[in-house]
């Protein structure tokens, strides 16, 4: 956890930026100067609402965006600004994408089969038998069955195609996984299987990821650190359970405060925390810091100036950032 | 009297591939007030229940096999047919998950909330479309006159769910039917519209329905909760009872599946192995029992409903489908609330 932030970064984002111009001279801030590093063997957890660039940085972090500004280290290499074909090629072994929604991320024209050995064919030098037992051995390792390699998409249910997103990522053995939401399209009970199964893999193969997700509970329970994203910056970044149970920035404060417990008796004696208004657009945004207009704890220095992120004391639990003038005026 | 009741009710469908049996056995009733939680995975039938009293499913190929509703001691499922158009709107208000794909992209959202009012309630375009504006700053949409003209696609997420609570709203009905209503927002948006149903409820006493998957929504919002699987409730009581006292071996299947947000001394997540059955051929026995960790020979015969003593004087009965509730097991089930 805290240690582990202190060794050599696998993964290591500088200034990473991601602008989309949607003509007439305007610019969607999807992702703006996002620093973050990411220890081997690490989870991180990324947490925000839907429009704050969570996905957006994923994708960019591994090359499905070319970068506006910024760059990526991985294993102290500079990663390319812009992937060409064979970047991909060079990189496929070592970073992978497991995706949100395991209806439309799976061809539905290909075997299982096909999909899972797709990586094998293009990365490897594997064929035929031995090619098509890697494939076996890691639809077992998910929980599938080998028998299930002649099948198409269509005939299995969300859990199991997203075990099937699973294996396709995980069949060349990567370092690095950017987990995109990889449970939010399934239900609870199957949630949980798919969660264990990703922490064993973790485990056994000793996989670093980026754990992408809305629901803070799961966030909080899968990774070592959290990391929160609010219209396409990091507001706060520490280890999970301390961002969870004591949070600083007052959008953490507020994000989680809205998270519903599966308690009845902590539920009523809860006030309600409901945050005003919605997510700003990201087209041109404002100067200061961007969730000043709804900000309970609004100065008049937020309206006008930025605030970075910078290390606070957390009584004792490691490493905290947060990006608040609360905090560095303490300072 | 109840305000809603709905008593063993079966629906099927008929497809290519067969007869899927979808509801089989669902009874509950719904008084004013009151906010009755229907919780299960997808394909239990939580859904299906309450599309048949309202006329939303689609017949054929659906069919209710058996079963009664009546609203205030009326039948508004007789003999398998319901004049949908007569109950929905006026009386029943529903709002659905995805507030994208339930509006008419090409009517102005004040035309949408004025609809109702022209059919159910005969008021003239002009003052239904006053009323709709009303009814947006009642949902606390900020400048509700302007944003009657937009169309639903310059309406975020949550204004859009704003906007559908404002369409059911809008004949006054005695009960809302909420069908997953904040699955697809953020919990910050689904704090608000949470925060606006207690608000609207607790203006004008309707009864809410709340079909949801989210154990954290249910504690939030109910008084009474039902626990279905495979078609059937496998578990029904007062919130509590259905939290802190859990009688049926799924309802602490879901629990332990979940993490518990403790800061010390967590738990490893329990997830339920398996998949439900399949509901072209549902089991003779309990729906469960293939994923039950308790699960015993009396499973491969139905399990009767068994009424389990309050801990302490509650207006819900507290019942479980569940075998192990029966005199003659001695089977130590860890964490089963027998009632003793």
């Amino acid at each position: 956890m805290s240690e582990a932030a202190a060794e050599t970064p696998l993964v290591e984002m500088r200034g990473l930026t991601r602008h989309f111009r949607i003509g007439r001279g305007e610019v969607v801030h999807a992702v703006d100067d996002v620093s973050l590093a990411i220890a081997p063997r690490e989870i991180v957890g990324l947490v925000g609402e839907s429009g704050s660039g969570k996905s957006t940085l994923g994708k960019t972090l591994i090359g499905l965006h070319d970068k506006t500004a910024g760059e990526v280290i991985y294993q102290g290499q500079r990663m390319p600004d812009r992937y060409r074909p064979v970047d991909f090629r060079r990189y496929a072994r070592d970073m992978q994408m497991i995706f949100q929604d395991p209806y439309s991320s799976l061809n539905p024209r290909m075997t299982v089969g096909e999909i899972v050995g797709e990586g094998l064919r293009l990365h490897s030098d594997l064929r035929g038998a031995e090619a098509r037992d890697t494939v076996a051995s890691w639809l077992v390792r998910v929980g599938l069955s080998p028998d299930h390699m002649s099948r198409y998409p269509h005939e299995f249910s969300g859990g199991q195609r997203q075990r099937i997103g699973i294996a396709r990522a995980l069949v060349l053995e990567p370092e690095f996984v950017v987990c995109d939401e990889p449970i939010s399209a399934l239900d609870v009970s199957v949630q949980a299987q798919v969660v264990n199964l990703l922490g064993e893999l973790k485990a056994s193969l000793g996989l670093t990821m980026l754990f992408i997700a809305h629901d803070l509970s799961m966030v909080r329970y899968v990774s070592d650190r959290m990391a929160v994203m609010y219209l396409g910056s990091l507001v706060e970044l520490g280890a999970a359970n301390r961002v969870f149970f004591a949070p600083k920035h007052p959008y953490t404060e507020l994000l989680i405060g809205s998270n519903p417990e599966p308690d009845p008796v902590s539920e009523r004696s809860r006030p309600s925390t409901a945050i005003r208004g919605e997510i700003p657009s990201p087209v041109n945004v404002p100067p200061g810091c961007r969730f000043a207009n709804r900000c309970p704890k609004v100065m008049d220095r937020c309206r006008t100036e930025a605030p970075e992120l910078i290390p606070v004391a957390d009584e004792g639990h490691g490493h905290r950032q947060v990006a608040c003038h609360l905090y560095d005026a303490a300072a | 009297m109840a305000l809603l009741e709905v008593s063993d009710l079966h629906v099927e469908f008929d497809t290519y591939g067969g007869t899927v049996h979808a509801v089989r056995g669902v009874d509950f009733r719904l008084d004013e007030g009151q906010t009755l939680a229907i919780v299960g995975e997808s394909g239990c039938g939580k859904s299906v229940t309450v599309q048949s009293f309202t006329g939303l499913i689609p017949m054929p190929p659906g069919r209710i096999v058996r079963g009664g509703a009546t609203l205030r001691g009326h039948d508004i499922l007789g003999g398998g047919r319901i004049d949908g158009k007569e109950v929905r709107g006026r009386e029943i208000g529903m709002i659905f998950q995805d507030p994208m794909t339930s509006l008419n992209p090409t009517m102005t959202i004040g035309d949408q909330i004025a609809e109702p009012l022209q059919v159910h309630a005969g008021m003239k375009r002009r003052t239904a479309h006053a009323r709709a504006v009303e009814l947006l700053e009642m949902t606390r949409i900020p400048e509700p006159a302007k944003r009657a003209e937009q169309y639903p696609f310059e309406f975020s997420g949550g204004m859009l769910q704003r906007a559908m609570i404002a369409m059911a709203l809008s004949c006054e009905p005695s009960v809302l039917i909420a069908d997953e209503p904040t699955t697809a927002l953020d919990v910050t948006i689904q704090a608000q519209i949470l925060d606006l149903m207690v608000d609207l409820q607790r203006e004008n006493g309707m009864a809410i329905a709340l079909i949801t998957h989210d154990l954290g929504v249910v504690a939030r919002m109910a008084d009474e909760v039902l626990v279905m699987y495979a078609g059937q409730v496998v578990e029904r009581g007062s919130v509590d009872d259905v939290f802190y006292r859990s009688a049926h071996p799924y309802t602490l299947g879901l629990k332990a599946a979940m993490p518990t947000n403790q800061s010390e001394g967590e738990q490893d997540l329990q997830p339920i192995d398996g998949s439900p059955p399949d509901l072209f051929a549902p089991p003779e026995g309990c729906g469960y029992a293939a994923r039950c960790p308790f699960a015993m020979e009396a499973c491969q015969g139905p399990p009767p409903v068994y009424g389990i003593r309050a801990a302490a004087a509650d207006a819900y009965d507290h019942e479980s489908r569940c075998w192990l509730h029966h005199e003659d097991c001695d089977i130590a089930a860890e964490g089963v609330h027998k009632g003793e």
